[in-house]
């Protein structure tokens, strides 16, 4: 049945009123850290990077649980509007709810209003989402994500990364979060430059993958025996497009060809 | 003392329905139609408000009459549909449900308000092929009508139907928008086939996921030459 008393245009606010029982209210969290920690699939390499045109964002396959590989073939870089996408690191199950509640909660603000949310808009709102996880990350169960969008109005791509409390942080060069993080940020430390073509752009972004999965246990490298590759987003004017298997193969061949090399 | 006095339901029935059909005989009309590649919606609509809308990837929504009622079911439809997208699955949302839920609604409030909806509701979803296309009319009393290939709703549906009827074939885009955007203009311009004061909108079959796009005047000139 539909009902009519109006709850705003924001979908997370709605699903929390109508289906309480889907979220935990206060009372119920536990009042303190578990003897042993939860064990959930953890521990990633995501980046995005600033290039001429907007934004690169890419992320390893990799799923971990404790010492063993779990997933090879995870998703961390969704599309969420036509305009932007997010990454995350952190505990895959509510990591994957959250993507898909941010990408219900855009379209949903877009048809009851007749238009797309700013940019700001779409990051801050990104940011109540991840502060209303708090009491699930304080239990070990954290989402952490970076938001790229491009910028309607300013005609810009624009980088947003968070903390567990919902800070949130607009980076103008690039980022990387995750177990491989630091490693993946040595690499772009070294690679990056102001106003790289697309090209370059998704190079940098590759060749930080491959060192972060060089130096860190939970971040998958490219496997050439099963074809399973990072995941590759471009953000631009055109909006969000994936770039095609074959070219991320191609870039890592030479990227490998020169690690044998030296 | 106040004289109790009867009035039969018959006669309450009959005068609410008199009530909403003249509210909506009020408004301008808006058509949908079936294309080879898709639905095609047209409202007569020189105000920004619109009169169509996106509900979910494959659905769409049309309301003639008063517009702060057919906005309200608007904005439930799309609350309906994204709830039951999370809840479910994206597959699980179809045109049925939501044109069903829209009769329900509007069959309680005809039969238990003082005030009946003076609104007309359509339902859109595209399918595959032009053969899995629904198109649902619902009115003011919450009957619904399972309409194939092409229907009008508001002020002169009627009239626009039997032009439409007469008139009608499936074709490509282009043939749909010269015979919507003609049947709207008849009454008052018969020979103007101007983009002005049109609100138009297609469900594409060929698009994956969100298939609602909103033609605007300059592209619709495009289709009018």
């Amino acid at each position: 049945m539909i009902e009519f008393q109006d709850s705003g245009s924001s979908f997370y606010q709605l699903i929390q009123s109508r289906y309480p029982q889907l979220f935990l209210s206060p009372s119920e969290w536990p009042n303190k850290q578990t003897e042993s920690p939860l064990s959930v699939p953890h521990g990633t390499t995501v980046l995005a990077i600033q290039y001429q045109e907007g934004v690169v964002m890419a992320g390893d396959r990799r799923a971990t649980e404790g010492y063993s590989i779990s997933e090879r073939r995870i998703e961390k870089v969704y599309t969420v509007d036509r305009y932007s996408a997010v990454a995350i690191a952190g505990a895959a199950g509510p990591c994957m709810e959250l993507c898909r509640l941010l990408r219900i909660e855009l379209e949903h603000y877009e048809k009851l209003e007749g238009e797309r949310l700013s940019c700001e808009g779409k990051a801050n709102k990104l940011a109540q989402m991840i502060k209303g996880n708090l009491p699930m990350a304080m239990q070990g169960l954290v989402v952490l994500p970076i938001f790229a969008s491009y910028d309607e109005i300013k005609k810009v791509g624009r980088i947003f990364k968070y903390d567990v409390a919902g800070g949130q942080y607009e980076e103008i060069e690039y980022c990387s979060i995750g177990s491989g993080g630091r490693d993946a940020r040595g690499s772009l430390k070294k690679i990056f430059k102001k106003g790289m073509s697309e090209e370059a752009a998704v190079g940098a972004a590759l060749e930080a993958l491959y060192d972060a999965a060089e130096g860190d246990i939970a971040t998958g490298g490219p496997d050439m025996i099963r074809n399973i590759y990072p995941i590759v987003k471009v953000i631009s004017q055109k909006g969000v497009t994936d770039v095609a298997e074959d070219k991320i193969k191609t870039i890592l061949e030479v990227i490998i060809r020169k690690v044998g090399e030296a | 003392m106040t004289m109790p006095y009867y009035v039969s339901p018959e006669q309450i029935m009959q005068d609410k329905a008199e009530y909403a059909k003249k509210g909506i005989a009020r408004g301008r009309s808006i058509i949908a139609v079936g294309y080879d590649g898709g639905i095609l919606l047209v409202a007569d609509n020189p105000s920004s408000l619109s009169k169509i809308s996106e509900i979910y990837d494959r659905i769409g929504f049309a309301g003639a009459g008063k517009y702060s009622e057919f906005e309200n079911l608007r904005k439930g439809g799309i609350r309906h549909a994204d709830i039951k997208g999370f809840l479910y699955s994206r597959n699980d949302v179809t045109a049925k449900s939501l044109a069903n839920a829209y009769s329900q609604m509007l069959g309680t409030t005809f039969s238990q308000e003082m005030k009946p909806l003076e609104v007309e509701v359509l339902v859109v979803g595209v399918g595959d092929d032009p053969d899995h296309d629904e198109i649902y009319r619902i009115s003011f009393d919450g009957s619904i009508f399972d309409e194939r290939s092409f229907t009008v709703i508001g002020g002169r549906a009627e009239f626009l139907f039997s032009h439409l009827k007469a008139n009608y074939r499936m074709g490509s885009l282009k043939e749909a928008m010269t015979l919507s955007i003609g049947t709207i203009r008849k009454e008052n311009m018969p020979t103007e086939h101007s983009p002005n004061g049109m609100e138009v909108a297609i469900l594409d079959r060929t698009q994956k996921g969100r298939t609602f796009r909103r033609i605007q005047k300059d592209e619709l000139k495009q289709y009018l030459m």
